[in-house]
C-alpha cells in the first residue's frame, strides 16, 4: 500500500513545528515514512512528552521516606506500612471529554485504572474532579448528564468504589470541559511492577482487547486548542469496554502472581508506540514489532493505525519466555487475546515490521529521550487590585446564593450514579469531604480527596497553588487521617502565552511549597495544556489528589452533629472575601486576592484536629463558603438546624485558610487544649432544633434544605 | 454448612458475598463460570452483584446460558437453596427459578445509596431472623432494577407470601415496592438490595447480617 508523501502540511497536521521537523531530520538524517511520521508525532506532542512543563515539574518535592517510586512511572507508590503500598495517579481526560462526553470520561477512568493496575495493584478507590461550563450554556446539561453517566458506567461495572471528587461550574469552561480522574490501588510493596525491560530476546507480549481504529491520533488532537472542527474529531475519542477491562485486571494480578512479568506497560496514549518505546528505553534495550501478529479488530489496518490507535484496555509485556504456557492459559482462562509481537534486541532500534516491510526503523532512545523540551516565556501574574467594597447582602440570602448555585448545592444527583461502596470497605462515602476506604482484612484505612480553587489560582497563581495542596491536607486531617502524599493533575491554558505559562510556574511553586511543608511529595501527576476554545483559556486548574492513612478505624472522625452539641471554630477568622465563592455567586464579582495560606497555620491545626479527634464529634474544613457554609452543610446532613452567633459577612463567608469547624460536647477542653497547642479555639453557636440563624437572621431548616438539595438536578436538568 | 460463591467474568460482589457467609459461619467454595458441577455438598449457591458479561444489553442473559448455569439449575431443582444479589437477581429471573424480570430504573439512572426496606414475610429461611415489617438499613447500587411482572404472578407472589423485602420508599419503580422475591418452594431468594454491603457496622451498618444469619438457622432445621 502506498502511504502519503512527507509534506509541509501532512507535518503541520501532525502537530510538528517547522523547527521540531528539522529536529527529527537531526535524528534519523533522513525523511521519515509515514508511520515513523506519527510515531513521532506521538512521541513528542504536549500530553505525551510534557515538553512546555517538564522544566517546572523537575522543581516539586517528590521524595520522602513515605516515598517507594515517585513520577516517572505509570503510578506513584507510597508506604503504608504493613509491607503494603497505595499506588495513585491523577489523570485528565478533558478533550475527548468535551467531544464525546459519555466515552471521553468513561475512557478517562479506564486508563486511569490501568495506570494503577499495571503495577500489581487491585484498585480500592476511585475520584472525579469535574469542571463544567455555566448551566446556562447550551452544551453545559448535555455534558454533565454524558460524563456523570460516562464515569459510573465505567466505574461501577469495573467494580472499583467511586468515594470522591469535585463538580464545578464556570464559564471559562463553556468550550472546554476538565474530566480528572483518579484511582488508587492497593499492592505488597514487595511485589510491584515497573516497566523497566530487561534481557535481549525476550518476548513482548500483547495483552487485552483488540486493536481497532478508535483513537488514532488522540493524544495529538488532546495536545491542540478547540475550534470550529471540533466534531470532526469524534473519531479520535476512544470507547471503552469496562467489563474487558475488568477481565484485564484479573488476568494482569493472576500473571503477575505467576512469575512470568519481566516488565508491563499500559497503553495509554499513542497506545503501541508509548508503551513499547518505554519499556525499552528504561531497560535500554531495542525493540523489534512484527505487526502482522496484533490482535486486530478490524481488516485492512495499517502500520500507521496500529502504531497510533489509542484502542482500550490493552497492554504490552515482557515475558519471561520460559512462563509462556502459563501465562497464555490465565488470558485463555478470561477469554483475553494474548500475542507475542516482537521481542527485545540488543540494538539502539525501534523496528516495525508490517507484511515484509519496514515500517519504521527509529533510534529508539532518541526517540524516547529526545522530545524537544520549552523555557517558554513567562510573565509573573500582576498582584490582583485591592477588593472594592462588598455589596450588602442579608446572611441567610447570602447562603441561599450559595446552596442554590450548582457548584455548591448538594451533589448526590452525581454521585448516587456512582456505585460507593463495591468491595464493602467504604467507611466514608462520597458527600463528605474526604472519602475513607479501609485496607481490606487490615483495621486501617486510607483517605482520598480532591481540591483546588480555581478562582484563586487565577487571581494568585502561588497562593492558590498553595491552597490547593492545604484544602487537601484539611480534608484528610477532617477524617482523622494523616496525610501521606499527593498527585498533581495540572489543567491550564495555552503555554505558549506567557500569561498562561506565568500561571503555570506560579502554581507550581506554590504547590511546591506547600507539598514540602506539609510533607505530602507529589508522587504521580499528569499536565493538560492547550485547554482553551477560540483562544480563551479556562480558569488555571492544578487538581490536587491527596492520599492520607488512618493507622487504625479509632482514628476516623466521622460523626455527625447531634442536638445540643457546639460549634467550635479552629483556626484564625479575619473575614477575607476577595475571590470568595459568596462574591462570585451572589454578585458575579470576581475580584481581591486569594486568601494567604500560612502554611505553619495549616500543620498546626490539621495536627490539633487530630491530637484531639476524641473530643471532636464531626468535623469539617472551611473552604468555599467558609464558615456558613460548613455550618450549614454539617447541620443538614444531620437532620438539625444550627445557630451561628455572628451575622455578619465576612466572619460568616470570609475564606481564611487552615480552618475547621467541629461539633463537640467538650468544647472547653477543646478551648484549654487550644490554648496549650497555640491554635486558636473558639465557639460560634450551636447544633440542634430546626431553624437556621445566622446573627438575627432566621430561616426553617426545611426550605434551605429543599433549595440546597434541588439546585443541582435544576441546574443540569 | 457450605456456600458456593460463584463467579462469572464481570461479577464484582463475588468477594464481598464470599465474606459476609464467612462472617456468618458457612464455608466458602468459590465457583468459576465456566465449571460444570458445583463443589460436593453445597448447600447453599451465592450469585453475586456486578455486571456478569458486560451485561450491555439484558443483564444476567448471558450469564444464565453459561456452564456453571445447568449445575445451579439442577441445584435448585433439587430443594438446594439459593440467592442473587443484584446482578445475581437479575441471573437468577434469566434462569427462570425466579419469575418476573428486572427493567431499566424508572428513573433511568444508576443508583447507589442506602435504602430503608421492609421485611415482606418471614416465612422463609432467608428472613426469619428479622421481626415482620422489620425495616432495615441496606444500600442499593444497580441501573436495572426495576422489578416487573404481569397482574397473575404478582397475585401469585402476594398470595403465597413469596414477596420477601419491599422498598419504604420506592427508589426505581418497582411494581408493589418489590425489592426481592421468592421462588414458589422458598428456596430461592432474589433481591435487588446489597444485604452483604451491610454486615459490618464500620462499613454502612449491620442490617444485612439477618439474611445470613437466617440462612444458616434455615439450613440448619431443614
Amino acid at each position: 500500500m502506498s502511504e502519503p508523501a512527507i509534506t509541509q502540511d501532512l507535518v503541520a497536521s501532525h502537530g510538528l513545528k517547522p523547527d521540531e521537523y528539522e529536529r527529527l531530520l537531526g535524528i534519523i538524517g533522513r525523511e521519515p515514512t509515514f508511520t515513523e511520521l506519527g510515531i513521532f508525532s506521538a512521541m513528542w506532542n504536549e500530553h505525551c512528552s510534557y515538553k512546555s512543563s517538564k522544566k517546572w515539574l523537575r522543581t516539586l518535592p517528590t521524595t520522602g521516606p513515605q516515598v517507594i517510586c515517585g513520577p516517572g512511572e505509570n503510578a506513584g507508590v507510597v508506604d503504608i506500612g504493613d509491607g503494603q503500598a497505595v499506588i495513585f495517579k491523577m489523570e485528565s481526560h478533558n478533550h475527548p471529554s468535551y467531544i464525546e462526553p459519555h466515552q471521553g470520561a468513561a475512557t478517562g477512568v479506564g486508563g486511569i485504572l490501568r495506570d494503577v493496575f499495571t503495577m500489581g495493584a487491585r484498585p480500592i478507590a476511585a475520584m472525579n474532579a469535574l469542571s463544567f461550563g455555566l448551566p446556562s450554556h447550551p452544551k453545559t446539561a448535555h455534558l454533565v448528564k454524558g460524563v456523570v453517566e460516562g464515569v459510573g458506567s465505567y466505574g461501577n461495572a469495573f467494580g472499583v468504589p467511586t468515594v470522591g471528587g469535585e463538580v464545578r461550574f464556570h464559564r471559562s469552561y463553556n468550550g472546554n470541559c476538565l474530566v480528572n480522574a483518579f484511582a488508587a490501588g492497593l499492592a505488597d510493596a514487595d511485589k510491584i511492577f515497573y516497566s523497566v525491560a530487561s534481557g535481549v530476546g525476550m518476548p513482548v507480549v500483547y495483552l487485552g482487547a483488540k486493536t481497532g481504529r478508535d483513537g488514532v491520533g488522540g493524544a495529538t488532537m488532546a495536545s491542540a486548542e478547540f475550534d470550529d472542527t471540533i466534531e470532526e474529531k469524534r473519531p479520535t475519542v476512544q470507547v471503552g469496554d469496562p467489563f474487558t477491562e475488568k477481565r484485564l485486571l484479573e488476568a494482569c494480578l493472576e500473571l503477575m502472581a505467576s512469575g512470568a512479568v519481566i516488565s508491563i506497560q499500559d497503553m495509554g496514549a499513542a497506545g503501541l508506540t508509548c508503551s513499547a518505546v518505554e519499556m525499552g528505553d528504561k531497560g535500554g534495550l531495542g525493540i523489534k514489532l512484527q505487526l502482522d501478529d496484533v490482535p486486530q479488530r478490524e481488516t485492512g489496518m495499517t502500520a500507521y493505525e496500529m502504531m497510533l490507535s489509542e484502542s482500550q484496555e490493552r497492554m504490552l509485556m515482557v515475558l519471561k519466555p520460559e512462563l509462556e504456557a502459563e501465562a497464555r492459559a490465565i488470558f485463555v482462562k478470561w477469554d483475553l487475546d494474548f500475542a507475542i509481537v516482537g521481542e527485545t534486541i540488543p540494538e539502539d532500534r525501534f523496528l516495525i515490521l508490517h507484511g515484509n516491510e519496514v515500517k519504521a526503523d527509529l533510534p529508539l532512545s532518541k526517540l524516547a529521550s529526545s522530545a524537544p523540551e520549552y523555557d517558554r516565556p513567562w510573565v509573573e501574574t500582576p498582584a490582583p487590585a485591592a477588593l472594592d467594597a462588598v455589596p450588602e447582602i442579608a446572611p441567610l440570602d447570602a447562603l441561599r446564593a450559595l446552596i442554590g448555585s450548582p457548584s455548591y448545592a448538594h451533589k448526590a444527583w452525581v454521585y448516587e450514579q456512582y456505585d460507593s461502596q463495591v468491595g464493602a470497605d467504604t467507611v466514608v462515602a462520597p458527600g463528605a469531604g474526604a472519602g475513607v476506604v479501609r485496607v481490606h482484612g487490615t483495621g486501617k484505612a486510607l483517605a482520598f480527596t480532591s481540591d483546588v480553587t480555581p478562582r484563586y489560582v487565577q487571581a494568585n497563581p502561588y497562593e492558590g497553588g498553595k491552597q490547593a495542596v492545604a484544602e487537601a491536607w484539611r480534608n484528610l486531617c477532617a477524617v482523622g487521617a494523616r496525610p501521606l502524599a499527593t498527585t498533581d493533575n495540572l489543567n491550564f491554558g495555552n503555554p505558549e502565552k506567557p500569561e498562561i505559562m506565568g500561571q503555570f510556574v506560579g502554581a507550581i511553586k506554590g504547590i511546591g511549597a506547600a507539598v514540602l511543608a506539609l510533607d505530602m511529595p507529589i508522587v504521580s501527576g499528569n499536565v493538560s495544556l492547550y485547554n482553551e476554545t477560540d483562544g480563551k483559556g479556562i480558569l488555571p486548574t492544578p487538581t490536587i489528589g491527596a492520599v492520607g492513612i488512618l493507622a487504625s478505624l479509632d482514628e476516623l472522625i466521622a460523626g455527625r452533629p447531634r442536638p445540643g452539641d457546639v460549634a467550635v471554630l479552629i483556626g484564625e477568622t479575619r473575614g477575607h472575601l476577595g475571590q470568595s465563592a459568596l462574591l462570585a455567586e451572589a454578585f458575579g464579582i470576581e475580584a481581591g486576592d486569594a486568601p494567604p495560606v500560612d502554611l505553619e497555620a495549616e500543620r498546626l491545626a490539621g495536627e490539633f484536629v487530630r491530637a484531639n479527634r476524641k473530643a471532636i464529634r464531626a468535623c469539617s474544613d472551611l473552604s468555599d463558603g467558609g464558615l456558613a457554609l460548613a455550618a450549614f452543610e454539617m447541620a443538614e446532613g444531620a437532620g438539625l438546624g444550627l445557630v451561628l452567633e455572628a451575622g455578619d459577612i465576612p466572619t460568616l463567608f470570609g475564606e481564611d485558610q487552615a480552618r475547621y469547624l467541629v461539633a463537640t460536647a467538650k468544647a472547653d477542653a477543646l478551648i484549654a487544649a487550644g490554648k496549650a497547642a497555640g491554635v486558636a479555639v473558639a465557639v460560634v453557636g450551636r447544633f440542634g432544633g430546626d431553624a437556621v440563624s445566622f446573627g438575627a437572621d432566621t430561616a426553617p431548616m426545611a426550605a434551605l434544605s429543599e433549595l440546597y438539595r434541588t439546585a443541582f438536578a435544576k441546574a443540569v436538568a | 454448612m457450605k456456600a458456593a460463591v460463584v463467579t462469572f467474568p464481570g461479577s464484582n460482589c463475588d468477594r464481598d458475598l464470599a465474606v459476609a457467609f464467612e462472617a456468618a459461619g458457612f464455608e466458602v467454595a468459590r465457583v468459576w463460570h465456566k465449571d460444570t458441577a458445583l463443589p460436593v455438598g453445597v448447600d447453599v449457591v451465592g450469585i453475586p452483584g456486578g455486571f456478569s458479561f458486560g451485561d450491555y444489553l439484558r443483564c444476567g442473559a448471558i450469564a444464565a446460558q453459561s456452564p456453571i448455569g445447568a449445575a445451579v439449575r439442577a441445584h435448585a431443582d433439587r430443594g438446594g437453596f439459593a440467592i442473587g444479589i443484584c446482578n445475581g437477581f437479575q441471573v437468577l429471573t434469566e434462569m427462570g427459578l425466579l419469575p418476573g424480570v428486572l427493567m431499566r430504573n424508572a428513573g433511568l439512572k444508576f443508583v447507589c445509596r442506602s435504602v430503608m426496606l421492609k421485611v415482606a414475610t418471614t416465612a422463609s429461611p432467608f428472613t426469619q431472623s428479622y421481626a415482620a415489617g422489620q425495616e432495615l438499613a441496606i444500600p442499593i447500587a444497580h441501573h436495572d432494577g426495576n422489578y416487573t411482572i404481569d397482574d397473575a404472578g404478582l397475585q401469585r407472589l402476594k398470595a403465597e407470601d413469596r414477596i420477601a423485602f419491599t422498598y419504604a420508599a420506592n427508589p426505581n419503580g418497582s411494581m408493589a415496592d418489590i425489592a426481592g422475591v421468592l421462588s414458589a418452594n422458598r428456596r430461592v431468594l432474589g433481591m435487588m438490595p446489597h444485604p452483604e454491603r451491610a454486615v459490618d457496622p464500620v462499613t454502612g451498618g449491620a442490617d444485612g447480617q439477618g439474611v445470613f444469619a437466617s440462612l444458616m438457622r434455615g439450613m440448619a432445621l431443614a
